[in-house]
């Protein structure tokens, strides 16, 4: 009975999302509602979500060092933006026999599609020749195409180049956390298929991975095609949701968030890369709250220091436990090990 | 001609100061194959420490060559001291795991500087006192030099031959390139790689800051950011000379530099606008290392099974 199992997942997914997206609304869901901070935190999370697993396709599953991520999200946030702006207008009112809901998911789900493959062919430009090189000479390209496509954006007059770029408001949370699940979803089962073993294979030794007839350049390129388009997603969703776009929100620092996200979870784990974009998206915001300390006269704002902490709550991890929160393991192999601690053996399959 | 030898004057100015940055980086690189990309933090935390000092011994007030040299010399120190207590600290414990897990605590450690600095000075740009007369000497034409910029030449070259003294003729040097050679056959000769290590580190970051005050002298505004974008720069400028090689950082540096400056000037001949600054580096660094992976000076290494 998978198959309703499934059906089940879906409707309950589809029916969670549009309940927090109601929330989120003026009106609210029957009197309930989230404030506008806290609906900025869930959409942040629900994008960084999406970076930090596609991001851990390429560097936690196949072992390739990028630190370029950014620069995919931006090519998709500006590339649909652009789409949007031209032509979004059109198609809605194309559409408008939809109604006004519908006709806008129409724009958002070919700005999508537009995003995605650009990303995507961009990723594959980049990709190629740079997945020749091997460990920090890969990091540092990487990071430099991501640099080089964030002063090209910022020099391209025609998506406004240094004054900034409006986008219509077309995303909502709906789509940006159903996206975050499609991403988990596709990433997972990438991860579990032949391809994904191979993919593995080649994180673990890439030279034993080639002798066993692994196309290991052909793997590479893929995975990172694949990581790039979802990057890109997540950038039409940041634009379509932010409504503004800046080159200067896709700086390296940026990606050196995701790179983050994906470690302090631990590397090659999807729950992993979840935990570390909700850590790293909440616990700035969290670190707001701490008291001022007044001593002898001088007080200290600690609220001011947050970044600071961050910082600091940063190195200590990777101090005390490199391997990240998770290391390798998911969530659901913690939970198959309590239940094998409880059952006498001989009962498992 | 009077412009492409001022370009070439500005370009080789910046150049150098790159190539002070680039050889810590190249050093530490090195040492540990890790980027210790708090390097260019360091660079700010020199330019910082040498504004303290200047503005609280007097010597911004009344200038003169004594009060430079201090604070040179100052801010060199400090930042040493800070340069080993970051290995100490932070790179030590995390030097026998991944490649991931330094690189991330090197960043961690970047952040960490830019936020504390933030917070103590507030992101608002200070201007650094002028140390030493600054005048403008005009070469032929309409290229000019200034003193300071004759300043920033004559004292990166003094540190660098110093460098190139200290690790080809002193003992420690001999146990610097012993252990970036092979750090655990060097342990078992006898050489404390600890003490090496946190010595390279104390070298780099005086360096960096040596960089920074001499930037300061040129361009005085200081901010707590202004590691970021130089110090990426400067490590390009690294591998761009080929990375782990001395000479091959001060190389870099300056190409860098002048690329950098020329392309400002003359892009637009090209149809590159000068807005395309930064991304020059990054473009050649691409070029570089596709094409010659090792950089320009760098060996290459034949991978084995």
């Amino acid at each position: 009975m998978s198959w309703l199992k499934n059906i089940g997942a879906v409707v309950a997914i589809f029916a969670v999302l549009y309940v927090l997206n109601a929330m989120m609304s003026s009106a609210g869901f029957f009197g309930t509602g989230i404030n506008d901070y806290q609906s900025r935190l869930l959409v942040f999370i629900a994008i960084n979500i999406i970076l930090a697993t596609s991001l851990n396709l390429i560097n936690g599953f196949t072992g390739q060092f990028s630190i370029g991520h950014a620069g995919f999200m931006a090519i998709g946030a500006y590339a649909s933006a652009y789409f949007s702006n031209v032509y979004g207008e059109s198609i809605v009112r194309s559409f408008s026999f939809l109604g006004e809901t519908a006709a806008v998911s129409v724009v958002l789900l070919i700005a999508i599609i537009v995003g995605a493959l650009v990303a995507a062919l961009m990723g594959l430009i980049v990709g190629i020749p740079s997945l020749r090189l091997k460990g920090d000479y890969l990091a540092i390209v990487t990071l430099g195409f991501a640099e080089i496509i964030r002063i090209v954006i910022l020099n391209i007059d025609a998506v406004g180049g240094a004054t900034g770029y409006s986008v219509p408001g077309y995303a909502n949370f709906f789509w940006i956390g159903l996206f975050a699940i499609v991403t988990i979803v596709v990433i997972n089962n990438i991860v579990n298929s032949d391809s994904g073993r191979a993919l593995v294979s080649i994180r673990e030794d890439e030279l034993a991975a080639e002798a066993m007839g692994v196309n290991t350049t052909r793997y590479k390129v893929t995975a990172f095609v694949i990581g790039s388009a979802f990057a890109g997603i997540a950038g039409v969703l940041f634009a379509h949701n932010n409504k503004f776009l800046h080159t200067n929100d896709f700086q390296f620092i940026k990606s050196f968030e995701i790179i983050i996200m994906i470690v302090i979870g631990g590397m090659g784990s999807i729950t992993g890369a979840i935990l570390g974009a909700i850590i790293v998206t909440l616990l700035p915001e969290l670190l707001r709250m701490l008291p001022d300390v007044t001593l002898g006269g001088f007080t200290v704002r600690f609220a001011d220091l947050r970044l600071v902490i961050f910082a600091l709550i940063l190195i200590v991890t990777m101090i005390v436990r490199p391997q990240g929160l998770l290391g390798t393991m998911e969530i659901g192999h913690i939970f198959k090990r309590f239940r094998r601690a409880d059952k006498p053996t001989g009962g498992m399959k | 001609m009077d412009t492409f030898v001022q370009q070439l004057i500005n370009g080789l100015t910046i150049g150098s100061i790159y190539a002070l940055i680039a050889l810590g980086y190249t050093m530490v690189y090195g040492i540990l194959r890790l980027i210790n990309f708090a390097h260019g933090d360091i660079y700010m935390l020199g330019a910082y420490a040498g504004f303290i000092i200047a503005t609280s011994m007097g010597f911004a007030a009344n200038p003169s060559a004594i009060g430079f040299a201090v604070t040179l010399v100052g801010s060199m120190a400090i930042a040493a001291a800070v340069g080993m207590a970051i290995e100490r600290f932070a790179y030590r414990p995390v030097r026998k795991y991944s490649k991931m897990t330094t690189l991330i605590t090197a960043i961690g450690m970047s952040l960490f500087i830019e936020y504390l600095f933030v917070f103590i000075f507030s992101g608002t740009p200070r201007s650094f006192p002028q140390l030493l007369p600054n005048e403008n000497i005009t070469l032929f034409g309409n290229a000019t030099i200034s003193t300071s910029q004759i300043l920033i030449f004559v004292v990166s070259m003094l540190l660098m031959f110093l460098l190139q003294w200290i690790i080809y003729k002193t003992k420690i040097g001999k146990a610097m390139r012993a252990v970036s050679f092979n750090l655990n056959s060097a342990k078992l000769m006898g050489i404390n790689t600890n003490f090496v290590i946190a010595f390279t580190f104390a070298l780099g970051s005086a360096l960096a800051a040596a960089g920074g005050v001499l930037t300061a002298q040129y361009n005085p505004k200081i901010e707590p950011l202004m590691g970021i974008m130089t110090g990426l720069k400067a490590f390009v400028a690294a591998v761009l000379g080929g990375i782990g090689n001395i000479p091959g950082a001060v190389l870099g540096g300056l190409l860098i530099g002048a690329a950098e400056t020329l392309v400002v000037g003359y892009g637009g001949y090209i149809g590159v606008p000068s807005t395309f600054r930064d991304a020059v580096a990054f473009a050649i660094l691409i070029l570089v290392l596709l094409l010659r992976p090792a950089g320009l000076l760098g060996s290459n290494v034949q991978e084995k099974v």
